[in-house]
């Protein structure tokens, strides 16, 4: 009796199936791509050999990389910043008491149901060159249409906005969850202290909320490091290396110049990058979390 | 206090119209014929509904819409019964060896598929998995779980133990208490995972463009890609097209947002 009320019985092992899928699917590919990743493979032929580090030797003379990871990071953290930043604003604007909240907390979420790809297509739309409805605006102005998708140094930061427009509404609603599960007492405590609303912010909200900008964070940082779909839509990754994130250029290898063991080299770093920064970033704000 | 009400009301109009606005510009570009080339802004003379039906017949959507719908209901009947089967154990026992295992898959969340597409791609050509269901099903099953699992645990532990040890006194066994007591508990993070899961995997265009190749098997983000090339003057099919694709999604979300956000309230931020 005693051990069937402590142990779970054989629901423990409902796991199993799946650590079974994960080692599988993930884990058995992803040891397979460290072992890719040293050799000359081009993902067809049976005949390859080991070429040691010589991929990752190559990467670091590979004059686009810089410009790669560069862009892999403003994706990643760009939106990271973005999409916490304004949606707490958005959060604490719609926390309130206002009629409208409930239809505008569902338009700005609309963007998040919609497929990134198509979100892409639909800023195309906006930004195109010939036809787009920013040139009809910019042609009330000027006598030039601007091609901002063929800018290098303005389409990585349109490709990181749309991102961050699409799945705002993400961040919004994690937040209002969180500010929904603060008790009124805290506040109720603070006033007595004579605090004002800045203070309130500071030493009761922005606390309270740290579970969920810890959630916020590592989601939107594994999303934006790993962007895909929305860089396929807009500029395909280009011009030349322009606005190519490492998963772009990892598919381009691959598919594009058939090098298969350096598309998983990429790919390898491309994980080690998301594995360090997000595992960072949850250490650092769970010992936040603690503290507060 | 008043007027910091006229505030907020006036900036939360303002941010319902930007945040509009790429829907209203999807709407105009998809009511308009192909050689209609006024601004986007103009809503169209006439409404017309040609680029829907030429969107439906010309990338074969009604193919799509089938093979999108197979895929997602079989994914989601997994990553509901996989994963909150899973977090029971992980959540009610926390032995040495659960806390492991639940950290071993929550860290797994921070493997994208793309990381490893090149390894996965060979596996797949090796297993045959290539242009099948099953073999798209289980990628999306797998590389959901993780958050299945972190949201249904997260769940469970705010649900009173007293429960469990109280239905046990009663003589039910831990397999009927689970699915009998605490599984009709789960429903409001079911919503949640169904809502995330159900969304991602209809939308999924990685996935389907690697691993779903074959015409017949193109899920409705392939077959709308494959409209969109550098040279395609059809943008209004795809506006229609993506409006169509965008609408199950769409109105899975506002029938369920209610259960979504309490969930995601219990689920993520509480447990």
């Amino acid at each position: 009796m005693r051990m069937s009320r402590n142990s779970p019985g054989w629901l423990n092992l409902m796991y199993v199936p799946v650590l079974l899928l994960f080692a599988l699917f993930i884990y058995y590919p992803f040891i397979q791509g460290i072992r890719v990743s040293f050799t000359n493979w081009d993902g067809f032929n049976v005949n390859y050999s080991w070429v040691g580090l010589d991929n990752y030797v190559r990467m670091l003379h590979d004059k686009n990389i810089g410009t790669v990871i560069r862009n892999t990071l403003i994706y990643g953290v760009g939106s990271t910043f973005f999409q916490n930043v304004i949606g707490l604003m958005y959060a604490l604007l719609l926390n309130q008491s206002i009629r409208t909240r409930g239809l505008t907390r569902t338009i700005i979420y609309l963007p998040a149901i919609v497929s990134p790809l198509i979100m892409g297509y639909i800023w195309y739309f906006f930004f195109q060159f010939r036809g787009g409805a920013l040139n009809d605006i910019v042609l009330l102005f000027a006598d030039k249409p601007i091609n901002l998708l063929a800018n290098p140094h303005a389409n990585v930061w349109i490709i990181m906005a749309v991102n961050t427009f699409q799945f705002v509404g993400v961040a919004m609603i994690i937040f209002l969850a969180g500010l929904q599960s603060i008790s009124k007492d805290y506040y109720e405590a603070s006033s007595i202290d004579g605090a004002g609303p800045i203070s309130k912010f500071f030493n009761v909200t922005l606390p309270l909320l740290a579970p969920s900008i810890t959630i916020n964070i590592v989601l939107n940082l594994i999303g934006g490091l790993k962007l895909f779909d929305v860089i396929i839509a807009l500029t395909k990754g280009g011009p030349g290396y322009a606005s190519q994130s490492l998963s772009t250029l990892m598919y381009k290898t691959y598919f594009g110049a058939q090098d298969a063991g350096y598309a998983a080299a990429l790919g390898n770093l491309m994980f080690f990058m998301i594995a360090i920064i997000s595992v960072a970033a949850l250490l650092f704000l769970r010992r936040k979390e603690i503290q507060s | 206090m008043k007027t910091n009400k006229g505030i907020a009301y006036t900036v939360s109009i303002i941010i319902t119209l930007l945040h509009i606005l790429p829907f209203y510009l999807l709407l105009t570009t998809s009511l308009k014929p192909v050689t209609d080339l006024s601004s986007k802004w103009r809503l169209p003379t006439k409404i017309d509904f040609s680029n829907f039906t030429n969107a439906w017949e010309g990338a074969n959507l009604g193919r799509a819409f089938i093979n999108n719908f197979v895929i997602t209901a079989f994914s989601l009947l997994l990553v509901i019964l996989l994963g909150s089967c899973a977090a029971y154990p992980l959540s009610r026992f926390q032995t040495k060896l659960n806390k492991g295992v639940y950290t071993l898959i929550i860290a797994t969340l921070i493997v994208p598929p793309l990381t490893i597409l090149v390894p996965l791609y060979q596996f797949y050509i090796d297993i045959n998995g290539m242009n099948t269901y099953w073999g798209v099903i289980l990628l999306h099953v797998t590389f959901s779980l993780p958050m299945a699992v972190f949201l249904y645990s997260g769940f469970i532990g705010t649900i009173p133990r007293e429960l469990d040890e109280a239905s046990m006194i009663d003589g039910l066994s831990r397999f009927r208490l689970f699915f009998t007591i605490i599984l009709p508990l789960l429903k409001p993070i079911t919503a949640t995972v169904l809502i995330m899961t159900g969304i991602s995997v209809w939308n999924d265009y990685q996935f389907s463009v690697f691993f779903l190749q074959k015409v017949d098997m193109r899920t409705i983000t392939v077959a709308l890609a494959s409209f969109f090339g550098p040279n395609t003057n059809k943008i209004s099919w795809v506006a229609a097209g993506s409006l169509l694709a965008a609408l199950p999604a769409t109105l899975l979300y506002l029938f369920m947002q209610r259960w979504f956000i309490s969930g995601l309230a219990s689920g993520a931020v509480k447990g």
